[in-house]
């Protein structure tokens, strides 16, 4: 079995602040990570690796940074490693970074196609379906657990009352959560070997789509403008003791005809 | 592409098991605000099987127009059924706005869409209107809700979104209102249908909608285990209302996912939200923020919390709450 799992290359969203005093955004020493869900999916192809000995591709498209979770993952255990990178995905919304990953993507030959469910610094959701269209797959999104009989997955997708248990055969593409698996740490000597072995660096030649649907050309969505929240005007704070705090809740919420 | 050609706004009416959810008349209530700045129609997409008598209730929350597909291929949600459905609804009637519910459904069926038409889709709006040119003004938050941006579709059509559930308000319910009920029938291409639902489970437990609760007492890391919790419940209780939790408590397995407030849980508006022990992530901020009334306590007084909260206290939550529940109950 072949296996391609999409990654991103994320700032760790848990780690940016806002100046509190200007409210915009400190970007500035925020980390790059592998995206949880993504990292995730990868966890549950390495976890079919183990069990059929299926072959496992990372795939990502980003900067040549990008390059530090591709290594990542060759560390945890996936055997070839590619970066899409090339000055003609600039300025990509989602729809033409899916016309671009499935360009590349039809250069290459699965069985299965994971992606994370969604990225912390988007939360758009979005890629993974797109890309199933495009490849004209079927697709099972949420997925928390997959099992395999040889012939066909048998997926639990998450709803937000329950969950489903849902049938599909191969090729398909699945979108998978962070709270399907605990990802496995990089071996040791997993991360020497990664760091000898190569990253394929892919530019938009070596992809089969028409180059109109890439980058901001591509984009049907443009960012009009962007601002922070601001600083709100705050309410009234006290340090008091705690049944002079009892008080003051209690007036308030009668002053508000709660109680 | 003539832009022209396309008009009026269209909402994908989400149903499960012949119910229409809560979100949808959310939608069709925003549809009617947008519609009416450009003179437009509000259309609802009602899909599913056996639900046409659901389509007078859509009338009554603001729909001008229901377009109904009933069929049995759309008896439980699958990608593809549906994705045909809407595809031929988009091909025949050129809307120039399409809504949907940002769920598990609509964020599943909407990019898969928007791939199928080639246009421009935009996640997880907060905000939505229209600009000077006629072109919906897409809002959302992005990186993790630090930033918000808005978005445009401008060169394409129908322009899309999906919105959370609780972001924006229905009409209230107005029976005497007019408007027209059709039939559309799509053709089916069944030899793309690979997807097969086995079984659907609701989680056993009583889940609560605290989207829907007047006041909601929320835990944070401060409030640390579930001993603890259960003196917010008897705070929730005295009050009338629910425990809800940041996403520390939710990780940690204090609390069930369906009572998360955030960015990966539920945006929430109570009349008053009550954050204890809460320091307030701007994760968490953004699915609060736009409550009627927050009251926080913390004890570290530099707590981002206390910038948006109406009332702060600087304390120890785990002894101001039993205190308080205490009060109450007299």
């Amino acid at each position: 079995m072949n296996i391609v799992v999409c990654i991103k290359q994320v700032p760790d969203t848990t780690e940016i602040k806002l100046d509190p005093v200007t409210g915009t955004m400190i970007r500035e020493g925020v980390p790059s990570i592998m995206n949880p869900d993504d990292k995730s999916g990868l966890e549950m192809a390495l976890e079919l690796k183990d069990k059929y000995e299926a072959n496992v591709t990372v795939i990502t498209m980003g900067l040549p940074q990008a390059d530090a979770i591709l290594r990542e993952a060759m560390a945890m255990g996936a055997d070839r490693a590619i970066l899409l990178t090339d000055r003609k995905l600039a300025g990509a919304d989602t729809l033409a970074t899916s016309n671009a990953l499935a360009g590349a993507l039809r250069t290459l030959d699965f069985d299965l196609l994971i992606t994370g469910r969604q990225a912390i610094d988007g939360d758009t959701a979005q890629v993974g379906p797109q890309v199933a269209e495009h490849l004209g797959l079927p697709q099972v999104s949420y997925v928390e657990n997959l099992e395999f009989d040889g012939a066909k997955f048998t997926l639990k997708k998450w709803l937000e009352d329950g969950y489903q248990i849902v049938e599909v055969e191969s090729p398909c593409v699945i979108t998978v959560l962070s709270s399907a698996n605990e990802p496995r740490y990089m071996k040791v000597r997993g991360i020497m070997e990664a760091f000898k072995r190569e990253v394929e660096v892919w530019g938009c030649d070596r992809i089969d789509v028409d180059e109109s649907k890439l980058g901001l050309k591509g984009s049907p969505t443009r960012v009009f403008k962007s601002f922070t929240k601001g600083v709100k005007g705050s309410g009234e704070l006290f340090e008091v003791s705690e049944t002079e705090a009892v008080e003051i809740i209690v007036n308030k919420l009668k002053e508000k005809h709660i109680i | 592409m003539e832009k022209n050609q396309y008009k009026d706004v269209f909402v994908y009416v989400e149903q499960r098991e012949g119910q229409i959810q809560p979100v949808a008349l959310e939608l069709l209530g925003k549809a009617r605000t947008l519609a009416d700045s450009l003179n437009e129609q509000v259309v609802a997409i009602l899909a599913g099987c056996c639900i046409k008598d659901k389509a007078q209730e859509l009338i009554a929350y603001g729909a001008d127009r229901v377009l109904v597909i009933d069929s049995p291929e759309l008896k439980e949600y699958t990608t593809e059924p549906y994705a045909q459905a809407i595809h031929q609804v988009i091909e025949a009637k050129k809307p120039s706005i399409v809504l949907y519910g940002a769920t598990t459904i609509g964020r599943d069926l909407a990019p898969r869409l928007s791939a199928r038409v080639c246009t421009g889709l935009t996640a997880d709006c907060t905000g939505l209107d229209i600009g000077e040119d006629g072109d919906l003004l897409m809002t959302r938050p992005a990186f993790g809700g630090n930033l918000m941006a808005t978005i445009k579709c401008p060169e394409h059509r129908p322009q899309m979104s999906t919105v959370r559930p609780g972001v924006m308000q229905a009409l209230e319910r107005d029976d005497a209102r007019k408007g027209e009920i059709e039939t559309f029938e799509p053709a089916f291409d069944k030899s793309q249908f690979k997807v097969r639902v086995v079984k659907t489970v609701k989680s056993e437990k009583q889940s609560v909608d605290i989207t829907k609760a007047k006041i909601l007492v929320s835990g944070g890391r401060g409030v640390a285990n579930k001993e603890n919790f259960e003196k917010l419940g008897a705070l929730a209780d005295v009050l009338g209302g629910e425990v809800s939790a940041s996403r520390a408590m939710v990780d940690a397995g204090v609390i069930s996912h369906d009572r998360q407030v955030g960015q990966t849980g539920k945006t929430v508006r109570p009349d008053v939200y009550f954050a204890l022990g809460i320091s307030g992530a701007i994760q968490h901020l953004a699915g609060m923020e736009a409550s009627e009334y927050i009251i926080a306590i913390n004890k570290d007084k530099h707590a981002p919390i206390f910038g948006v909260a109406d009332l702060g206290i600087v304390g120890d939550c785990m002894k101001i709450v039993p205190l308080l529940t205490e009060k109450l109950k007299k």
